[in-house]
């Protein structure tokens, strides 16, 4: 786990974001700043506004009020393809795999806004059609291998076990070599071993690739294990933030998460 | 013959893959250019038509099959392409050579302008609005002075300098080079990034976003490439009946093209010439065999005059029950079942 020094720069900045969606509160004025190098947890009871989070730092909600900033910039109200070209990727809760394509064009469907070519050249595919193609299929397979899907490469992702679904998410997103992850419940519905190896992948994104990320998850132990620091939200709400160790003693959190308990008088 | 190494990724990319391939490839290009020595007029004009249907159904299944936005205006496109052809050597007196490519660009802009709601609307309000589109350009064919409405309109014959193109075999050649070249285009387009980001909008429109692609840039391209397509596709038909009524680029056009790339298999580069072969091919042949038991059964004759649309119906229809993946489907099941034969697995 890297070491994070106050003086580290901050990377995403969230301040006093609110959505709401009919009458409910989604998120309600929620702010937060990841800073740099730092794997950050969200966590929180289901329909705590986690993902809602997520979906507005990508761009596909537009907050009410409150602003977003990545590296400085205001991406408050940016398109979600222009977000992402600015680095931020995403891996998803619920399987969203290109289910046409094989593993291989999963993961360079995703590189395609980092190839130099028009329309002309495609159809031909000579020149530099061709040499960007080879360019970034030589960048993917960096990432194929990092993620031990050689031999999976040119199948198609319907044919793919969960576990290994979810793993191919993760390289989608790794393939658009972005600056911050968004991971949305990497590990859920895994078994030990995949979440093992899943969570050795997150700490060496972390620190070989040098990606912030940010964490969605339930499963407890992981987030222990791998944050360096936690947010807790609540009905939309932040209730807490902090080390792993200072979230884990935090009143608020245990009865959001356990319930108050309550004197029953006699 | 089948396995090789490869020792880079160029070579993984290639379109041809083996020796094996291209040695096909090159027989069936020689065949191409033997085949009209062999064939009569008739069975010509057959081929001819099955070229052009090729090439629209390759622009309507980038459109519907790769990129998922349904279109019932594909007919209007294809009226676009022959009107514009037929207007520019007619009036203007511009060389076909010319008048080509300005055909497809003309359908493609037309296409770009209806690729916009795509941004907003989908799948049956995208239908609906295609399919207005395709009524709009109808109107405007069957009572702009220009295209003379119902009497519709003679066509140039082709020209390329003092060469003038006449006969079926001549007729073959350019169309099916041009075919061939559509074909060797769109499979290159859908390995390329376009292409799959394409399959990407189609698969998961949310996802794709969020992994960097434009849906809005993407979903007109499609509709600029599957217009510029469809407009080759009537050029080249107006050339070659040398007569267009609107008529004949009406709503049943765009559901026949619709029922190629559904039978040869959407989103498949293969699947879109089969189907198009297919669909041209049925009423040819359902004349041919009423042709042969005229003499034992006259009264059949008449009868399946009436019966052509139904039976072109039922095939259709027994397609999609037994075979939903197409033509292209069976290809694949027959290939795989070679491939590993005689072991099941």
């Amino acid at each position: 786990m890297a070491v994070i020094e106050n003086q580290v720069p901050i990377q995403l900045t969230v301040s006093d974001l609110s959505i709401r969606f009919g009458g409910i509160h989604a998120l309600n004025a929620v702010s937060l700043a990841v800073r740099e190098g730092e794997i950050y947890s969200i966590i929180g009871p289901n329909g705590a506004g986690k993902t809602t989070l997520f979906n507005c730092i990508s761009g596909i909600y537009l907050a009410q009020e409150g602003s977003i900033q990545f590296n400085g910039l205001d991406i408050t109200g940016m398109k979600p393809h222009r977000i992402a070209q600015m680095g931020i990727a995403r891996a998803f809760q619920n399987i969203e795999l290109f289910r046409g394509m094989t593993v291989l064009d999963n993961l360079m469907s995703a590189r395609g806004h980092a190839m130099r070519y028009g329309l002309f050249s495609a159809a031909v595919f000579i020149g530099k059609c061709l040499q960007e193609e080879v360019r970034c299929r030589d960048e993917v397979e960096e990432i194929i291998e990092f993620l031990d899907l050689q031999n999976l490469r040119k199948s198609p992702v319907g044919s793919l076990s969960y576990g290994l679904q979810k793993r191919v998410e993760l390289g989608r997103a790794l393939a658009m070599r972005p600056k911050l992850l968004l991971v949305d419940e990497p590990v859920s519905g895994m078994n030990l071993e995949e979440t093992e190896d899943m969570a050795r992948y997150m700490l060496d994104i972390n620190e070989e690739m040098n990606i912030t990320i940010i964490l969605v998850e339930h499963e407890m132990g992981v987030v222990m294990d791998l944050s360096d620091r936690v947010t807790v939200l609540n009905f939309g709400t932040k209730i807490a933030e902090g080390s792993p160790q200072e979230i884990s003693k935090d009143p608020q959190v245990i009865s959001a998460y356990l319930g108050e308990t309550q004197q029953l008088s006699s | 013959m089948g396995s090789s190494f490869k020792v880079n990724y160029k070579e993984d990319m290639a379109l041809f893959q083996n020796l094996w391939v291209k040695t096909w490839l090159v027989i069936l290009i020689l065949l191409m250019i033997i085949l009209p020595f062999f064939l009569n007029r008739y069975q010509l004009s057959i081929l001819n038509e099955m070229g052009i249907a090729t090439i629209g159904a390759l622009g309507l299944n980038l459109l519907i099959g790769y990129t998922g936005q349904i279109s019932l205006g594909h007919g209007a496109f294809v009226a676009i392409g022959a009107y514009t052809s037929g207007l520019l050597t007619g009036k203007l007196g511009i060389p076909f050579i010319i008048s080509l490519p300005l055909s497809g660009l003309m359908a493609a802009l037309l296409g770009l302008i209806v690729g916009i709601p795509s941004l907003r609307l989908k799948g049956l309000y995208l239908a609906l609005g295609t399919l207005a589109f395709g009524f709009v350009i109808e109107y405007i064919l069957f009572h702009w002075d220009l295209t003379q409405g119902d009497l519709g309109m003679a066509v140039k014959r082709i020209s390329l300098g003092q060469f003038q193109i006449k006969t079926q075999k001549q007729y073959f050649y350019l169309i099916a080079a041009f075919a061939f070249l559509a074909v060797l285009c769109a499979k290159n387009l859908v390995r390329s990034k376009i292409g799959r980001s394409f399959i990407a909008i189609r698969d998961r429109d949310i996802a794709a976003e969020a992994m960097g692609i434009s849906l809005a840039k993407y979903k007109i391209m499609a509709f600029g490439l599957s217009s510029f397509y469809a407009g080759i596709a009537g050029c080249l038909a107006a050339h070659y009946n040398r007569w267009i009524v609107p008529g004949s680029f009406d709503i049943s056009l765009s559901i026949a093209y619709i029922a190629m790339i559904i039978m040869g298999g959407l989103g498949t580069v293969l699947g879109s010439v089969l189907g198009a072969i297919l669909i041209t091919g049925i009423p040819h042949a359902i004349v041919y065999i009423v042709d042969l038991l005229k003499d034992t059964y006259p009264a059949l004759s008449g009868f399946i005059v009436d019966f052509k649309l139904g039976i072109f119906g039922i095939i259709i229809v027994g397609t999609l029950l037994f075979e939903p993946a197409g033509l292209y489907g069976i290809y694949r099941r027959t290939k795989v079942y070679w491939k590993t034969w005689p072991f099941k697995y």
